[in-house]
């Protein structure tokens, strides 16, 4: 009696109209696929019988719903595709883009002053601090990588290569020659640099994919060297009873000698973090005081031409050796800073800490927050691992949301969260450019 | 002697089980020029799929060995291959025209997806099925040390051989095929002269994903084990094999798997077996060092 679809009304647009049976066919299909992906999956779970052998049993009920969800889901999406579209309303909607562009200005100042200040405002919260100096080694990692990536286009699959070098580093020099963090710092940095350079001379010659996989690959050889190198690094046991930084040679302890004493202070565990929350920080200013003075150098002018364009980069007379190198090394002296710094909080390093997954989050906070943009690498590393935390109570869960939020990013706002960026060097006046120009290699074919 | 010849059988074998797995890179490469990076994830959701399609056959009754594996097979490459088909859907189309690094991003965030969606389905423990096919040939005997060619292996080399003849008829002779070929050399030409490049795309990661299958039910049957974990090191080499051989080219593919295979297996058995992924990695970057076009691959001409 009823047509499921209304006739078409004259005040209505043509494109506006929804066709209730092929959304219903459409969220059929969805359905119909749904149960194939998970039907095996889900509806059966294999679990180790008395026996030893696997005995199956089934799960109807979430297979239901998972199925119920596509077929809601697509309905739902058929429905009101006409209406809205998600990036369109999360993105840009006139509203969003207009707090964007009166915020954007002072954004950078007002987080850079609330970073300075996180450790009076929650001195008494000391889950809150270990996020953030969590949250600040992810900047700073980013920071690094973004030398790499963002600046030099160079894609970079291994970075947690150089982060493990640096951590190690530190470690065994700090235990072994009983020198100071201090003094390790820098050696960590270099040997770190050094190992950039030692993955940058075989790739000198290699673009784009075949890049990443080689990175990737270094990447997994450090790891199990360190693995299975039993005798230097303890193999799967990894090192612990790493050294603690001390503020100018006091250490953070209730001793006569301890920082607290000599302050006149009562002792508090909370001083050392504090004191680690600030020496992350400035080295993560540091990171980036010197990526934005690279920027303007000829070294930075030459990473970012050699982004744009290798062919033009040589023409021009660029040493691309040298100009690829030192981005290697640069990005990886900053990774070994970072993983020095993870030695000394940890206490207690292994090679489980330094797996692909690590380079895959960094890189992740490098693409996402806009490549090449400070702001946005700052920006991305506190909402992926804020967004971490709040999901720590289903822990199961957490890796399987990152994963699909990666994905949900990259599709609706493919630039990044920071798709704008001041122009390293500009004529006249310093304007803003799309980091469209940061890569514009279309993915339409190798070419 | 009678040990390099075991050794490589076992390395022939491993090797078909990459190769099959570096095909789905090597034409998803040649395509779209992106490295699916959940490939090595799809492989991992064939193995298992194929473990409990298995397990539901037991449960039906069905127990001769021969037909509850072709159920199997054919059950297992469906399936992955709707994997394949949804992940290329979500994934991947939606970022095609989009800025290079972006489809790499998503295809890590779809393996990070695929690893923890089976590990909350299906547990973390490590899943033995007991071994279905057993007994083999004894080829020679000889220094106290006999010479074994399993059933098993013969099934894996086989069905290997089988789906490279297969396949490569498809790519050479069929309206597919040309489609897939044309697309590699230039996907704008392709869709100019009317080729729907949406759906041969689509049908190159299904293709992909039902090797990748195969290969995951003969790693099944081969090792007898499966985790969740298995697609990352394996997919790592499978690239690696793909990239050896030359990104592009099946045959090469195929090579590269099996040469891969023999260098970890004769690793393993002469050196150290704790550092035979290094070698597996060392020899990529000499290989890339040296032959950056791999083994049969065409040179990638510079252009302005």
């Amino acid at each position: 009696m009823s047509d499921p679809s209304p006739a078409p009304r004259a005040d209505e647009p043509a494109g506006a109209r929804v066709d209730l049976l092929a959304a219903l066919k459409e969220a059929a299909i969805a359905a119909a696929v749904a149960f194939g992906l998970f039907a095996l999956l889900i509806g059966v779970r294999t679990e180790q019988g008395p026996s030893g052998a696997l005995v199956i049993a089934t799960r109807f009920g979430p297979l239901a719903a998972f199925v119920a969800a596509a077929f809601a889901g697509r309905f739902i999406f058929a429905v009101t595709r006409h209406r809205f579209t998600i990036p369109a309303v999360l993105f840009a909607s006139p509203a969003v883009k207009r707090t964007a562009a009166a915020v954007s200005p002072y954004l950078a100042a007002v987080l850079l002053i609330f970073a300075l200040v996180v450790p009076v405002v929650f001195y008494g919260n000391r889950y809150l601090l270990d996020l953030a100096i969590l949250i600040v080694t992810y900047i700073m990692l980013g920071f690094g990588l973004n030398i790499v990536v963002g600046l030099a286009g160079l894609l970079d699959l291994g970075y947690v290569a150089f982060y493990a070098v640096g951590a190690y580093s530190y470690a065994l020099i700090a235990q072994d020659f009983g020198l100071s963090f201090w003094v390790c710092l820098p050696l960590a940095g270099i040997l770190a640099a050094f190992t950039g350079l030692l993955l940058g001379f075989p790739v000198l010659r290699l673009r784009g994919d075949y890049l990443a996989i080689v990175t990737l690959g270094f990447g997994e050889i450090i790891r199990l060297v360190l693995l299975n190198w039993q005798n230097l690094t303890g193999g799967p046991n990894g090192i612990s009873g790493i050294p603690r930084p001390s503020f100018f040679g006091l250490p953070f302890t209730a001793s006569e000698s301890g920082f607290a004493a000599a302050f006149g202070l009562h002792y508090s565990p909370t001083h050392r973090i504090v004191f680690l929350y600030y020496v992350i920080l400035a080295l993560a200013l540091l990171t980036n005081w010197v990526t934005l003075r690279l920027r303007g150098l000829p070294i930075g002018r030459a990473w970012e031409a050699l982004r744009e364009d290798e062919i033009a980069c040589r023409a021009l007379g660029i040493n691309t050796t040298t100009t690829k190198l030192t981005a290697f090394a640069m990005g990886a002296m900053f990774g070994g800073f970072a993983g020095a710094f993870f030695a000394t909080r940890q206490g207690f390093i292994s090679p489980e800490s330094f797996t692909f997954t690590e380079s895959a989050l960094v890189l992740a906070i490098v693409v996402l927050g806009g490549m090449g943009s400070q702001l946005g690498v700052a920006l991305a590393a506190t909402i992926m691992l804020g967004g971490f935390e709040v999901f720590r109570q289903f822990d199961q869960y957490r890796m399987l949301v990152f994963g699909a939020a990666m994905v949900a990013i990259v599709i609706y706002r493919p630039r990044g969260l920071v798709s704008t960026r001041k122009a390293s060097v500009s004529l006249r006046r310093r304007r803003n450019i799309p980091t469209d120009t940061v890569d514009r290699t279309q993915s339409l074919g190798p070419a | 002697m009678e040990y390099f010849v075991q050794q490589l059988i076992n390395g022939i074998t491993l090797g078909s089980i990459y190769g099959l797995i570096a095909i789905g890179y090597t034409m998803v490469y040649g395509i779209i020029g992106m490295i699916n990076f959940a490939h090595g994830d799809i492989f991992m959701v064939g193995a298992f799929l194929a473990l409990i399609a298995f397990l539901v056959l037991v449960a039906f009754g069905i127990t001769a060995v021969p037909l509850a594996l072709l159920i199997v097979l054919l059950v297992s490459m469906a399936l992955t291959a709707l994997y394949g088909w949804t992940v290329e859907r979500i994934a991947y189309r939606p970022l095609r025209g989009s800025f290079r690094l972006a489809p790499l991003i998503s295809a890590i965030g779809m393996s990070i997806v695929l690893q923890n969606y089976v590990q909350i389905a299906q547990g973390a423990r490590v899943k033995p099925l007991p071994p279905l096919v057993q007994g083999g040939y004894t080829l020679f005997d000889g220094n106290n040390f006999a010479v074994r060619l399993s059933n098993i292996q013969i099934i894996v080399v086989v069905a290997t051989v089988v789906l490279m003849a297969g396949f490569s008829y498809l790519v050479a002779r069929t309206r597919l095929g040309r489609n897939m070929r044309a697309c590699e050399q230039d996907l704008k030409m392709a869709a100019l002269v009317g080729i729907d490049v949406d759906r041969t795309i689509s049908l190159t990661f299904v293709i992909g994903a039902a090797l990748a299958a195969v290969a995951g039910l003969m790693f099944l049957l081969y090792y007898g084990v499966v985790d969740f974990f298995i697609g990352f090191l394996a997919g790592v080499k499978a690239f690696t094999a793909a990239v050896l051989g030359g990104i592009g080219s099946l045959p090469g593919a195929m090579i590269g798997g099996i040469l891969i295979g023999l260098i970890e297996t004769m690793w393993s058995a002469y050196f150290s077996i704790e550092y035979k992924d290094v070698a597996a990695f060392a020899i990529l970057i000499v290989v890339l060092i040296f032959l950056p076009t791999g083994l049969m691959g065409r040179p990638e001409v510079e252009k302005v």
